[in-house]
């Protein structure tokens, strides 16, 4: 799967945990909780989105890798098949 | 058999909350309510065509779409329902009406401020650092230890009729403890009322509680009214499943409870310590007129009114205490969604007074309770002359019988389980006892005690 699909997957998981949040914008390399109102409460559910949808396990000590768009495309693209 | 990841009991804000937290992500999971109605102590009922709200006289927490780390804004997005459902109609204004003083405020906090600085203007500055303190302080922390407020809140504020004053509204709208508080708890309604503040969603309390009914159904959830558990079956200190009061069986391997802690833990079958039953219930009056409060330039939301400087929250005496009173006018929010006046008026009761009248005296007692908040309304307000078309008072009695709650005790226990546990294997507690408060705060609890006790560590069962 290109980077392009990877990222669209991952967008539209933040979009259904973010409702009232416009993101036509957002910048890959900046870190997501800077340029959206996550908090831990919400990455917790974009790791469990993973989980449900695509069988994506993410260990706690790997959330770190999720901060940004790029980072979340580098780590999550293999595991996409 | 069923046999669930989680049953949940109580379809109150926070059960209903955990359970869509759950179903979101595939448990298989039950709530399991006594009553025919969902909200337990935020519920609603109809009377001669009238809908009226139980608990809820507004609801805290007052947040912007989209404001970023507000309470608000964390349990919609949380919950994954979009702020507009809730049609939220913000406070005209609210007041604290004592003897010599009145403080109003606003959902805008710059109001609260010049009201201090106008009545207390040597307390400018100590109002100021309070105001510090409480911004800067992680009050939703589940580790914070128990601490009093006046104590604390006493070191900054050097005059005591001041602090009388900021303390009633944020003890009668969530405090178990008589004349105290916890600190935590301090700022969290400190923050819910005075810096985020008053809004009612459009129809009221039925508006939350159907979208959290629809979201969780739509989910795959389970709802199932009218069905009391009789037990939580314990088995070598570990959950096992319940025993409904018709006696049916139902398995699981983790409950989280919602009802309360003495009040759970007085149905858990193998015998445990419980904890104390709060001394804090109320009466409530709700008058229909055949005229609107706003009509006679009464623009006032709430009114936390009392008699004396200081202002005593704790259980009285008699029946009931109308030295001080809430008095709450549901049409004076920015949209008024009812056709008639009405006031509501709320006494502080004393639950075991109430338990001792026999059928006769309980319902002239009742008309006494009436008669006293239509007797402070004309003296606070003579000019406002309306006819009562229809009343009806609840009492400690009617709380007991439709919430579950022990001694009518509306915000449950002085000794609350901030993270939930029990000392039972499995068995968790959320919702008023787990010690967030108000409707905002009993969904976020739901929330926080599923994601942390359900979905972080065991995952599906």
């Amino acid at each position: 799967m290109d980077e392009k699909a990877v990222r669209q997957k991952i967008i539209d998981i933040i979009a259904e945990i973010a409702i009232d949040e416009d993101l036509s914008n957002l910048d890959d390399n900046v870190k997501l909780r800077d340029q959206l109102d996550l908090d831990s409460m919400d990455f917790l559910d974009v790791v469990m989105e993973l989980k449900k949808r695509y069988k994506i396990e993410v260990p706690t000590e790997d959330y770190p890798k999720l901060a940004t768009l790029k980072s979340c495309i580098e780590y999550l693209g293999p595991s996409f098949h | 058999m069923n046999i669930y990841d989680t049953l949940i009991i109580g379809a109150g804000m926070s059960g209903l909350a955990a359970g869509i937290r759950l179903a979101m992500f595939d448990q298989k999971v039950c709530i399991l309510e006594r009553h025919k109605v969902p909200g337990g102590l935020n519920s609603y009922y109809e009377r001669k065509g009238r809908k009226l709200d139980v608990g809820l006289h507004a609801m805290t927490n007052f947040a912007r779409r989209g404001e970023r780390g507000r309470p608000l804004t964390k349990l919609l997005k949380q919950l994954r329902i979009p702020y507009e459902k809730l049609e939220l109609s913000q406070q005209n204004f609210s007041k604290i009406l004592f003897p010599d003083n009145s403080i109003s405020f606003s959902n805008d906090p710059q109001l609260l401020i010049e009201e201090i600085e106008r009545n207390f203007p040597q307390q400018k500055d100590n109002f100021a650092r309070l105001l510090k303190l409480v911004t800067d302080f992680d009050d939703v922390n589940l580790n914070n230890k128990q601490q009093s407020a006046k104590k604390k809140v006493r070191e900054i504020i050097s005059d005591e009729r001041l602090l009388e004053m900021i303390f009633c509204p944020l003890l009668i709208y969530g405090s178990a403890w008589e004349n105290d508080m916890d600190f935590s708890q301090f700022v969290i309604m400190f923050k819910s009322i005075y810096l985020e503040g008053f809004s009612r969603p459009k129809n009221g309390v039925r508006t939350i509680i159907n979208l959290l009914l629809e979201k969780f159904t739509q989910l795959g959830g389970e709802l199932r009214l009218g069905t009391g558990v009789k037990t939580i079956d314990v088995e070598k200190g570990a959950v096992a499943g319940v025993t409904l009061d018709s006696g049916e069986k139902i398995q699981s391997s983790r409950i989280l409870s919602s009802i309360g802690l003495p009040e759970t833990m007085s149905i858990v079958s193998e015998g445990r310590e419980s904890a104390v039953v709060g001394n804090m219930s109320f009466t409530e009056t709700i008058l229909f007129f055949d005229k609107k409060p706003g009509d006679k330039e009464i623009k006032e939301t709430i009114i936390f009114y009392n008699e004396n400087d200081k202002y005593d929250y704790k259980r009285p005496q008699t029946l009931y205490d109308y030295r001080s009173a809430v008095i709450c006018f549901p049409n004076n929010f920015v949209c008024d969604d009812y056709e008639e006046g009405i006031i509501r008026v709320t006494f502080i009761a004393n639950s075991e007074k109430w338990n001792e009248l026999d059928k006769k005296t309980y319902l002239q007692n009742k008309q006494e309770v009436r008669d006293k908040a239509l007797a402070l309304v004309a003296r606070l307000f003579p000019e406002f002359q309306a006819n009562l078309l229809y009343h009806d008072v609840f009492t400690p009695i009617t709380i007991t019988r439709f919430t579950g709650h022990f001694d009518g005790a509306v915000y449950g226990t002085t000794q609350k389980a901030r993270d939930g546990r029990t000392g039972i294997k499995n068995l968790f507690i959320c919702g008023t006892d787990q010690g967030f408060l108000g409707i905002v705060g009993a969904m976020l609890s739901g929330i926080s005690m599923a994601n942390l006790h359900c979905l972080m560590k065991g995952e599906k069962a």
